[in-house]
């Protein structure tokens, strides 16, 4: 251990506001990339099928987009193949042998796709035809969704770990592999997730629809998107609902007490209230200002009205989660996904009446709901992972004994030069897509493919129409 | 079977591959302040813009396979060269945007020209500070880096931090002499020149030195007989070099950059040898750190069958974009 000014516990809390700053910033990258690359695969899939310009017109408007937010998601990502290592070396050391080979997966099978074929999507028309395009995006697509597959492993392992023992050096090894990645939480997380990343894109693309559509309701490129959106907006809202409840019956069962900090519930008891409102205070361990409905929490998780709910006075105070921030992200993320089913219904409503395209306070609701996908997943993540806290292998290893011997100084400084190049880089990155969004979708350019280009001319064409 | 070696030789594998494929696009960056012209940084970024993505990730390949099959020697190092992968991780943030984001505007397209090029000389410098940083050995104690967060920090690791770009820069180079005509493909042939004469001159630098300095290393190098075939490498070395600066006088278009990847090599085999059996310099071998058997069978089966069709598919993608990116033709459409 390195001499420093500060305590280790400065350190450490330093090292997890890194970990949540740089994970939190690049996980709105794949949210985002998951869905828009399976929109891009739909909407290639549908031109070839029908001809119709408005897709093909689509398709380019978001894949400008795509281009953007994935070289972004890229770069964020490589931090976070560093991050284990740098900050949280004695996690490493001691998890490697087990989520080390499911992000060696992750690699493998999903990051080499994406990347491999990303250079045609975005460049290699002229070069390769229509049909080999479509084969690039799909595995584009294909990628995208492989990486979150492996990575949500990894993430639910150490949340509900099975399939291991412990060697003498103290590290975890893997007795059996496919318990291991299909680990308790596995497949609802996974659900869960995906379900996320589309609805994020779905109101991303929402939005766009619905801002073009207040500016000329005749726009067919913007008719279009709004009404794929509002589609998916429909049937996936509820569905994210459903699979939502199924996750946090999940976890009731594998991490109690971070389902008892979600609900506030300090108290183990029948009949258990769900609070609309409140402000847990972790050191009384009482709810101040609570509006509760009594009896639905018992309703909702137990499917009972009386029956008993386990509390956070089953748990030894230190394995306390912060009740008040899992409390809150939890319901902003549950208050936004119930606004999604909201419009998604709605706009349901409005198709029906044939007024889809008439409805300005509908537009100007989607607007607003634009970034809802990434507020949601970002408070979905703080539930779960400040939830399971102290653990960073949950019941296994605590988060203060998982951190590298750095001192304060060094992480601190790092921790500052990071926010310092987010917010310029990725903030610079924001404006641009904001621009590309703003643009005419209906005046996309669409390069003329049928000309045959000089070899090595095709990547500089789509970069230069942009001028 | 000896899995960890064979581990160890895939993670080299997979670190060479990074150093042949983003050593180029990383070099071609820091070669821009001799090539002012839109016109000619135009054509120098779209001749990696399809392809530099799959390039930078071997190098996740290389940190996450050090984390599933070398865990201990991933715990130890990155703690040691903290500084050194953050500013990396930093400066490629930096470039790997300015692919997109330099298209995207106009009045800041310098800015990003900027970015492409400091973040470009900010990883180079960072991955050949971590290798000098390496050679010179780091302290470890019970499982975990016990050493200072400036000891990485030497003249000689900033040594090979130089040679590192000055490296790069001769892969970018060549990669320049092998896509473009003209004007273009003439100054990187003079940029070729002077950067192979400025790798070479490092690279035996570094051989003297070493061996003067590291009685381990002298040891490995001039014992008998094992030092007879390791003799070999400065001679190959000599060759490579002499083939290198050749093919440059002779305008050849693609075996420069071919020669300059067999300078990385020699240079490559001569650290291996240097550390081997070590993953942390005199400190933990390959098979202290080995992750449990079943750990590293699991991964190799996949990286069998997996890598092949990942050669296979990169493959295509440079195929795809093969041949000259021209610079006589107007870029505006």
């Amino acid at each position: 251990m390195i001499e420093s000014l500060f305590s280790e516990a400065d350190a450490l809390l330093l090292a997890r506001i890194q970990f949540a700053f740089t994970i939190a910033f690049h996980i709105i990258f794949p949210a985002f990339t998951i869905g828009i690359a399976s929109y891009l695969a739909v909407l290639e899939g549908l031109f070839l099928r029908t001809r119709n310009p408005v897709y093909q017109k689509l398709f380019r408007f978001w894949l400008k987009i795509f281009a953007v937010a994935f070289g972004m998601g890229v770069v964020s990502g490589i931090v976070m193949s560093y991050q284990f290592g740098t900050n949280w070396s004695v996690f490493s050391d001691k998890a490697g042998p087990v989520i080390g080979p499911l992000m060696g997966y992750e690699v493998l099978t999903a990051f080499f796709l994406e990347a491999g074929f990303l250079g045609v999507m975005l460049f290699g028309m002229n070069r390769v035809g229509e049909r080999l395009h479509y084969f690039a995006t799909l595995m584009v697509a294909i990628g995208t969704a492989i990486s979150a597959f492996w990575i949500l492993s990894v993430n639910s392992w150490m949340q509900t770990p099975a399939g291991f023992g412990i060697n003498e050096a103290g590290q975890y090894i893997v007795k059996d592999w496919f318990e291991v990645i299909f680990n308790p939480s596995f497949p609802y997380r996974l659900a869960h997730m995906l379900l996320a990343a589309y609805l994020t894109t779905a109101f991303v693309v929402g939005g766009v629809g619905a801002w073009h559509l207040l500016k000329d309701r005749s726009n067919a490129a913007a008719r279009k998107m709004f009404s794929m959106a509002m589609w998916m907006a429909l049937l996936v809202a509820p569905l994210q609902v459903f699979v939502g409840d199924l996750h946090g019956l999940n976890t009731q069962q594998h991490q109690p007490a971070k389902v008892a900090a979600m609900e506030g519930h300090f108290d183990t008891q029948s009949q258990a209230p769900l609070y609309l409102f409140g402000v847990p205070n972790q050191a009384t361990a009482e709810v101040d200002y609570a509006v509760k409905i009594p009896g639905l929490a018992s309703l909702i998780l137990k499917h009972d009205v009386n029956a008993e709910v386990t509390g956070l006075d089953a748990f030894p105070r230190d394995e306390w989660p912060p009740v008040a921030v899992v409390f809150w992200a939890f319901r902003i993320m549950v208050g936004l996904g119930l606004l999604m089913v909201v419009v998604g219904l709605w706009a349901g409503i409005q198709r029906a009446r044939g007024k889809l395209y008439q409805s300005s306070w509908l537009h100007r609701s989607a607007l607003i709901m634009a970034p809802s996908g990434f507020v949601a997943v970002i408070a979905g993540w703080i539930v779960t992972e400040v939830g399971r806290q102290p653990w960073v292998i949950y019941g296994l290893l605590r988060t203060s004994d998982a951190a590298s011997p750095i001192a304060a100084e060094g992480v601190g400084a790092s921790l500052l030069a990071f926010i310092g190049v987010y917010f310029l880089v990725f903030g610079a990155g924001t404006v641009y897509i904001l621009r590309k969004m703003s643009a005419d979708p209906d005046q996309t350019h669409i390069p003329d493919y049928a000309r045959p280009t000089p070899v090595g001319m095709a990547a500089e064409r789509l970069l230069h129409e942009e001028d | 079977m000896d899995y960890a070696l064979i581990w160890a030789i895939l993670i080299a594998v997979s670190v060479f591959a990074y150093v042949a494929l983003d050593g180029f696009d990383l070099g071609l960056a820091m070669l821009f302040p001799w090539f002012k012209s839109d016109r000619d940084r135009d054509v120098m970024m779209n001749s990696v813009a399809p392809v530099w993505d799959g390039n930078e990730t071997w190098l996740v390949l290389g940190g996450g396979g050090l984390l599933a099959v070398f865990p201990l020697a991933y715990s130890v190092l990155m703690p040691a060269l903290y500084m050194p992968v953050i500013a990396m991780l930093l400066g490629l943030i930096f470039r790997g945007v300015a692919f997109e984001y330099r298209f995207k505007t106009k009045t800041n397209k310098h800015l990003w020209d900027l970015s492409f090029i400091l973040g470009s000389l900010v990883a180079a410098l960072s991955q050949g500070i971590m290798l000098g940083a390496m050679l010179q050995g780091i302290e470890v104690v019970d499982r975990a880096y016990a050493g200072g967060w400036f000891d990485w920090l030497t003249w000689f690791s900033l040594f090979c931090g130089v040679a590192v770009v000055i490296g790069y820069a001769l892969l970018g180079a060549t990669w320049l002499v092998l896509k473009t005509t003209g004007p273009l493909q003439q100054k990187a042939y003079r940029l070729a020149f002077k950067a192979a004469i400025g790798l070479v001159t490092c690279i035996a630098f570094v051989s003297l030195y070493l061996p003067w300095r590291d009685a381990a290393i002298a040891e490995r190098w001039f014992s008998f007989p094992a030092s007879l075939w390791l003799w070999s490498l400065p001679l190959v070395l000599a060759v490579v070099t002499i083939g290198l600066l050749r093919a440059l006088h002779a305008q050849r278009q693609g075996s420069p950059y071919l020669w300059s990847l067999g300078l990385f090599l020699v240079a490559f085999l001569g650290f291996a040898v240097s550390i081997f059996p070590y993953l942390v310099p005199r400190a933990i071998t390959l098979w202290q750190a080995a992750a449990p058997d079943n750990s590293l069978t699991f991964l190799l089966v996949g990286a069998a069958v997996l890598l092949p069709i990942i050669f296979a598919y990169t493959g295509y993608t440079y195929w795809v974009f093969r041949g000259k990116v021209r610079a006589d033709e107007g870029y505006h459409d």
